[in-house]
């Protein structure tokens, strides 16, 4: 490989005085002062928000106004600041979706805790949980900074769901009880 | 007694010159602080940001158009920051020395204010100069002797401190003053070469000086005096890239680290007079005083020429006080030991230089 030998002149005097730099820089400061300003006024304007944001954790409902969420506690096990609480429950015999068998009883997420990391976005099997749009959290106590579950559903609202798993599940099941009669 | 209230409580002439007094006061201190809403907003433009444009006025605000001019602006911006300094707790810290940590604010502002009396605006239509001392001859020699003065300032406030970061300020703003008063001395006398004649005995004003501008401007004929000149009062007026006193990155605030409240507001007040007034002096000096434009001395008679001239005068300032402002932000600061080398190495021996060759120049032209 052929060496290249760095020029190392020394400064003319041109630019040991300074001034040409000087000149230069106003110059790069002027047109920046021209250029119109890149701030945003935060309260009444608010930033567009991209895609795949991973803002405040929520919970969500497929289209039918089904409750994902099976409380398997994947998402409390992977939480690294342990911010996610579930108390698991049953759902009854007598609910058109018993066969989903479970569904969380309460699900507490405390944002004092919260990282905004994904994981339990990423972890979840039923697609359940989104870190959505929503970047401002605010509370007066330390109990207004925890989202209970009904809190999660109102900021979750309804996603558009791809699979129905449980819906398919119970036309599977369906189908294979009449197979077998 | 009688005579002594007669002569200065119940003299005319004793309102008359309070009242001017009091007009250059506040005016010298509305510049001050509306040069701090230039710098705040000349620094965001700088930056790409918006800068003060909330603080307003439930009465102003309620004006229609110029109400929320002001707002944007930020125009009522600089009395929010006055009152704030003012109704701050004035805090007295246990380890200094009380008497002269509080003599030092008035000690800094003082020289800032009676500089200003020498100061020339603009010329009545009856030839009169509109300033607070009419007929002083020694005008620039009394400016420089008193604006030197407001280090005294900043170094009874590093001292009385009583701690590192404002001595080690205090310190360098000493030695940046002595070293660049030189330069700067030597500069001025280049052009005072130039202009005084000696059948005149006001060599030294600063009237005659702006007279001696009627046609061309100094700064063309002297503009190496001009361009050291204007070094040496960044480094006078304490500005980037000279601050070496306050220098926030490496020493906290500088000479002002231990200050709040409304001493902080007049060591504030003082740099920006400082500034006001550098900018005068080289306004005086170099760009024309109240001409208008370098080849058209006068544009038309009476009182419509001196508004003119006071106009230009102001607007030359305003125009000075944003170059302080944009050099700020572009220009980074000079380490301690560059800024002794500029001055001593640099500065210094081109003053002279300079100085003798026209000196040379004159000897020979006769």
């Amino acid at each position: 490989m052929a060496i290249k030998v760095v020029q190392r002149r020394p400064l003319s005097l041109a630019e040991r005085t300074y001034l040409p730099q000087i000149l230069a820089g106003l110059k790069v400061t002027w047109d920046n002062l021209r250029r119109p300003p890149v701030t945003l006024q935060y309260p009444d304007e608010r930033p567009t928000i991209p895609q795949g944001y991973r803002g405040v954790p929520t919970l969500v409902r497929d289209p039918h106004g089904r409750e994902k969420c099976v409380s398997c506690q994947l998402c409390e096990f992977v939480c690294p600041p342990k911010a996610i609480r579930i108390t698991p429950g049953e759902i009854s015999e007598t609910a058109e979706n018993t066969h989903v068998e479970k569904a969380p009883k309460e699900f507490e997420i405390n944002m004092l805790r919260c990282i905004y990391c994904g994981l339990c976005q990423e972890v979840c099997p039923e697609e359940a949980i989104w870190l959505q749009n929503q970047y401002s959290m605010t509370g007066r106590t330390r109990e207004e900074m925890v989202n209970n579950k009904a809190k999660l559903y109102e900021l979750g609202g309804t996603l558009p769901d791809s699979h129905y798993k449980w819906d398919k599940k119970k036309a599977e099941a369906e189908k294979q009880k009449h197979a077998h009669h | 007694m009688e005579q002594i209230l007669n002569d200065l409580v119940l003299s005319p002439a004793w309102y008359y010159t309070a009242a001017r007094g009091l007009l250059v006061i506040v005016v010298l201190m509305s510049i001050a602080a509306y040069s701090v809403l230039l710098e705040r907003k000349a620094s965001a433009w700088i930056q790409g940001r918006v800068g003060p444009n909330r603080t307003s006025h439930p009465v102003i605000a309620w004006i229609p158009f110029l109400g929320t001019f002001l707002m944007k602006g930020g125009f009522i911006q600089p009395a929010a920051d006055g009152l704030k300094f003012l109704f701050k707790e004035d805090a007295l810290p246990g380890h200094v020395r009380k008497i002269t940590y509080i003599l030092a604010p008035c000690v800094a502002l003082a020289p800032a204010l009676i500089a200003l009396v020498m100061l020339p605006f603009g010329e009545l239509p009856n030839g009169k100069i509109i300033t607070l001392c009419p007929g002083a001859d020694v005008g620039v020699l009394f400016m420089f002797a008193i604006s030197s003065l407001g280090v005294y300032g900043i170094a009874l406030a590093g001292w009385s401190a009583n701690s590192k970061y404002p001595f080690l300020g205090a310190v360098r703003g000493s030695a940046q003053l002595i070293s660049y008063e030189l330069a700067m001395g030597l500069s001025v006398l280049t052009v005072f070469l130039a202009t005084a004649t000696p059948q005149e005995n006001n060599a030294l004003s600063l009237v005659s000086m702006v007279k001696a501008q009627t046609g061309i401007w100094n700064v063309f004929v002297h503009p190496i005096a001009a361009l050291i000149f204007l070094i040496c009062i960044f480094a006078e007026a304490n500005r980037h890239p000279f601050d070496m006193p306050e220098s926030e990155t490496d020493l906290v605030g500088g000479f002002h680290t231990e200050y709040g409240a409304f001493k902080f507001g007049l060591f504030f007040v003082a740099e920006y007079s400082h500034m006001v007034i550098g900018s005068s002096l080289f306004i005086l000096m170099f760009l024309g005083g109240w001409h208008i434009l370098p080849w058209v001395p006068t544009i038309g008679t009476g009182v419509v020429a001196s508004l003119l001239g006071l106009a230009a005068f102001f607007i030359k300032l305003a125009a000075f006080l944003f170059f302080f402002v944009w050099v700020r932000w572009t220009v980074p600061r000079f380490r301690y030991d560059q800024v002794m080398r500029i001055g001593w190495r640099v500065l210094l021996p081109i003053a002279v230089a300079n100085l003798i060759v026209y000196f040379l120049w004159y000897a020979f032209k006769g």
